[in-house]
């Protein structure tokens, strides 16, 4: 196999590229998983209605994409609360949330994909965007302005997340939430009313996440299914939780995903984030292990 | 009920069935009932794991599709039985079972749940990517024109299954009573505690998972000459995932009876929704029945159809 | 002199920055009654748990009857003769109480036998157990249904069933009634008699000071008393910790 720099190059940067998006798709679970503990498997059913919900928008409107994300975001805020809502309801106060609550996540994964299936059929949708299509040259690389622009937005979506959750009072209940309730009874913040807020915002995030996949590229329902894998292999990899953590294993993930398809051909890039996720489960188990 | 007795029960009850629809004389029975008694298996075995032990596998489809492709591998070097076959995907997804379960068990519930999935994936993108199964292409199997003593192969393959049903309904059956059975159950309820008390958990667990997986296989072996044409998307098919895990759920985690109930209810509807062309004849309704219904059997009815009815299980416990 | 059942060497615990466990040195003689105390948080629990293989240690070493116990998971050092009750009772809820005691009775007596152990004897012995914590009344019930003391009887049960060689019974008697705190004393006196050692680790310091033949201190992860019971709470460090600077 011919390793020609230039399409090595290019794979790599193109990797780096996705990989700041894999990281706008992970954050709402380092949130929901790494801060809360709570296994939302469906996170990817989200970003497929955001994706679906920009579509709309953009179709009918004109809207772009992202802005139209932006505008949506409240109602998928409001969305995850509910969601949060009927999951402590029914496991998280009566203690039964492991297998209750990953069976719960897996129906609402599953119902939602049908539910878009039947709404929108299998056929792939895309958005119309100035900056779908054109590239920048640098040298002889290409940075397509369809990757790049998310790649943007992913990461002012991190620095944004990252400042509200170290400097407001609500963000660092958040991130004290799961350490120590007790603490923050004693602080007046009502845990479960913290969690419903960070749980909003990590469907929030989908929101965004959502616009950024049908930019780069055209979605179809059963899409959701392969970011599972790849959104708890960054998680768990990426420490569950540390937004820098996220970051870094996306842009691992992106590029070894980039480089697999660029030289080995598609069909196998499904695999590589679940390898990911098979090798760190099996044998980085520290800090893993029990907490 | 000692487990002969109920083994020999069992039987008498398979085998009046099968008369019975011998009598009624309509293929189509056949056709149909296979696929119930295959969801009886994979939603027993599934239980096994999910409802005795408490580790929730979202991979059924890989055991399952690792079973029928045994089959056609298999199938292309030598002429074999179904019963070998069976014994064959058995014995691989048996050890696939065991393998996966040795590198993630030592881990939280949770991360052997997504190991699971990344389970189902990678090996879906592998058989996919080995042309001598037929890759993405698909296989064809031709199925015999009919077996010595029996109608139709269908008919044989009904009994197949009907037979396959039997011994994983005595399976659980036994478990339940017994020793590994209650050992299992302080899996479920509380880890530590049960290694506190001598429990071995790890071991107990690797046996549920090797003993799940092996029968998910054995329920996939006959497949490829079931129907005939096999390709990576229907074998790795989503249905197969959330129905091994509805039906055990709505049926009931606790014993053996709510897997066969939940299997036997929704197996049924969802034949009957294909035939009858419900809402306009898109299957996907049926798996979208079988969605919602999880989902408010989840939050509603924890202990299943059993729950509902009252029905005492013999360690006396809810979930 | 005869060996130590149990010698713990430089054992430490850390989680993430914290230093649960500093270098704890111990050994405990065969047929010992050990009190351990300490203020909440000082690690008593950490040290429970990483002797008996619920937590891994980071350093050190801990030695059962000779034996060194690393790499040895909690089930297998129960089967070796170490059980024990947990702070906070972790019944197994969807089993019986009668049921709860039959786990150790199948998995760890059970198994040193060779898993020859005869239904009826099996009976018997439930039975027996849960007529010493005085809870025969609730063989059949579940554990939710016991109130938080009698669970916390049944915890000690259920330690018992494995028939250890080394008892640990972590705050065993929280909530009892002065009568039945003297019970339960009475019972594990009665279990001491009968060759079992005994580490009690306890706040009721009526308890531990008529129960204990030697008293073990542990503050903020440290040890910082070791010795007859009546010379160790006269100690002046020990005197600070519980009354403050």
């Amino acid at each position: 196999m011919l390793w020609d720099p230039q399409l090595l190059m290019n794979a790599i940067m193109s990797g780096v590229l996705l990989g700041g998006f894999y990281a706008a798709v992970t954050v709402g679970v380092s949130i929901s998983f790494g801060m809360l503990d709570i296994v939302n498997i469906a996170h990817p059913a989200f970003i497929m209605l955001g994706s679906y919900v920009a579509y709309l928008l953009n179709g009918s409107y004109g809207l772009d994409p992202i802005l139209a994300s932006l505008i949506m975001l409240p109602a998928f805020f409001l969305l995850g609360a509910l969601v949060y809502q009927i999951y402590f309801v029914a496991f998280e106060r009566r203690g039964q949330e492991s297998l209750r609550g990953l069976a719960f996540f897996f129906g609402l994964l599953f119902v939602s994909e049908v539910g878009l299936i039947l709404a929108f059929g299998v056929d792939y949708r895309f958005v119309e965007a100035p900056y779908i299509g054109p590239s920048l040259h640098l040298g002889s690389i290409d940075f397509p302005l369809r990757m790049l622009i998310p790649f943007a937005v992913s990461l002012a979506l991190l620095g944004s997340l990252q400042l509200y959750l170290s400097r407001t009072f609500m963000g660092r209940a958040i991130a004290a939430v799961s350490q120590d309730p007790q603490a923050l009874r004693l602080m007046a913040a009502n845990p479960t009313r913290v969690k419903r807020i960070a749980f909003g915002l990590s469907i929030g995030t989908a929101s965004i996440a959502g616009a950024l996949l049908i930019v780069i590229q055209p979605v179809e329902p059963s899409m959701g299914r392969d970011y599972i894998g790849r959104v708890f292999a960054i998680c768990v990899l990426g420490g569950m939780g540390s937004f820098a953590g996220t970051l870094l294993a996306a842009v691992l993930l992106g590029v070894v995903e980039s480089l697999t398809s660029t030289f080995y051909g598609p069909s196998w890039s499904p695999a590589v984030a679940f390898g990911f996720l098979l090798l760190t489960l099996a044998f980085r188990p520290a800090g893993i292990l029990g907490r | 009920m000692r487990s002969h007795t109920f083994c020999f029960a069992a039987l008498a009850v398979a085998a009046l069935l099968f008369e019975s629809l011998r009598f009624l004389e309509n293929e189509y029975l056949f056709f149909a009932g296979y696929v119930v008694l295959q969801y009886v298996v994979l939603a027993t075995a599934w239980n096994i794991l999910g409802g005795y032990t408490g580790y929730v596998n979202f991979g059924t489809a890989a055991f399952f599709a690792l079973g029928a492709y045994t089959s056609v591998a298999a199938g292309k070097l030598v002429a074999l039985p179904i019963p070998a076959l069976m014994l064959a995907g058995g014995v691989i997804s048996g050890v696939v079972g065991l393998g996966m379960g040795y590198l993630t068990l030592r881990l939280r519930g949770v991360f052997f749940a997504i190991a699971t999935l990344a389970l189902a994936v990678v090996v879906q993108t592998l058989i996919t990517n080995w042309d001598f199964v037929g890759g993405s292409r698909g296989a064809y199997t031709i199925r015999p024109a009919a077996v010595e003593h029996f109608g139709s192969y269908v008919q044989y393959l009904f009994l197949v299954m009907l037979a396959l049903a039997v011994i994983a309904l005595t399976i659980a059956h036994a478990i339940e009573g017994s020793r590994l059975g209650y050992g299992f159950a302080t899996i479920r309820d509380d880890e530590a505690a049960a290694e506190a008390s001598g429990v071995p958990t790890l071991r107990l667990k690797l046996v549920a998972t090797m003993l799940s997986g092996a029968l998910m296989g054995m329920a996939g072996a006959p497949l490829p000459y079931y129907v005939t044409y096999l390709d990576p998307a229907s074998g790795f098919n989503l249905a197969y995932a959330v129905n091994s895990i509805a039906m055990p759920l709505i049926g009931g985690m606790t014993s053996w009876v709510g897997p066969l109930i939940g299997a036997l209810l929704l197996g049924s509807i969802q034949q009957v929704a294909t035939v009858s062309n419900w809402f306009g004849g898109r299957p996907e309704i049926n798996l979208l029945i079988v969605g919602v219904l999880l989902i408010l059997f989840v939050i509603a009815a924890p202990n299943g159809i059993v729950g509902l009815l009252g029905v005492e299980t013999r360690r006396g416990g809810r979930r | 002199m005869t060996a130590p059942l149990l010698q713990v060497e430089d054992l430490s615990k850390r989680f993430g920055g914290f230093t649960a466990l500093d270098a704890i040195n111990l050994e405990v003689a065969p047929g010992a009654r050990l009190g351990l105390i300490g203020p909440n948080g000082s690690g008593k629990s950490t040290l429970v748990n990483c002797l008996c293989g619920t937590l891994r240690k980071d350093s050190g070493s801990v030695r059962f009857e000779g034996a060194l116990m690393d790499g040895l998971s909690a089930h297998q050092r129960t089967r070796l003769g170490m059980a024990r009750s947990f702070q906070l009772p972790r019944p197994f809820a969807s089993l019986t109480v009668a049921e709860n005691l039959r786990i150790p009775l199948l998995y760890t007596v059970g198994f040193r036998r060779g898993h020859h152990v005869p239904r009826a004897e099996i009976a018997a012995r439930e039975a027996e157990l849960l007529g010493l914590v005085g809870l025969a009344d609730k063989a059949g019930r579940l554990p939710r249904d016991l109130s938080q003391v009698e669970m916390r009887k049944l915890e000690l049960a259920r330690a018992m069933a494995a028939e250890p060689k080394l008892l640990f019974a972590d705050e065993a008697m929280a909530g009892l009634s002065h009568g039945e705190v003297d019970d339960i004393i009475t019972l594990l006196r009665r279990l001491n008699e009968s060759g079992i050692t005994v580490i009690l680790i306890e706040h009721i310091m009526r308890a531990v000071m008529s129960f204990s033949d030697r008293l073990v201190v542990l503050v903020a992860g440290r040890k910082i008393a070791d010795g007859p019971p009546d010379e160790v709470v006269r100690n002046p460090e020990v005197e600070r910790a519980y009354l403050g600077e």
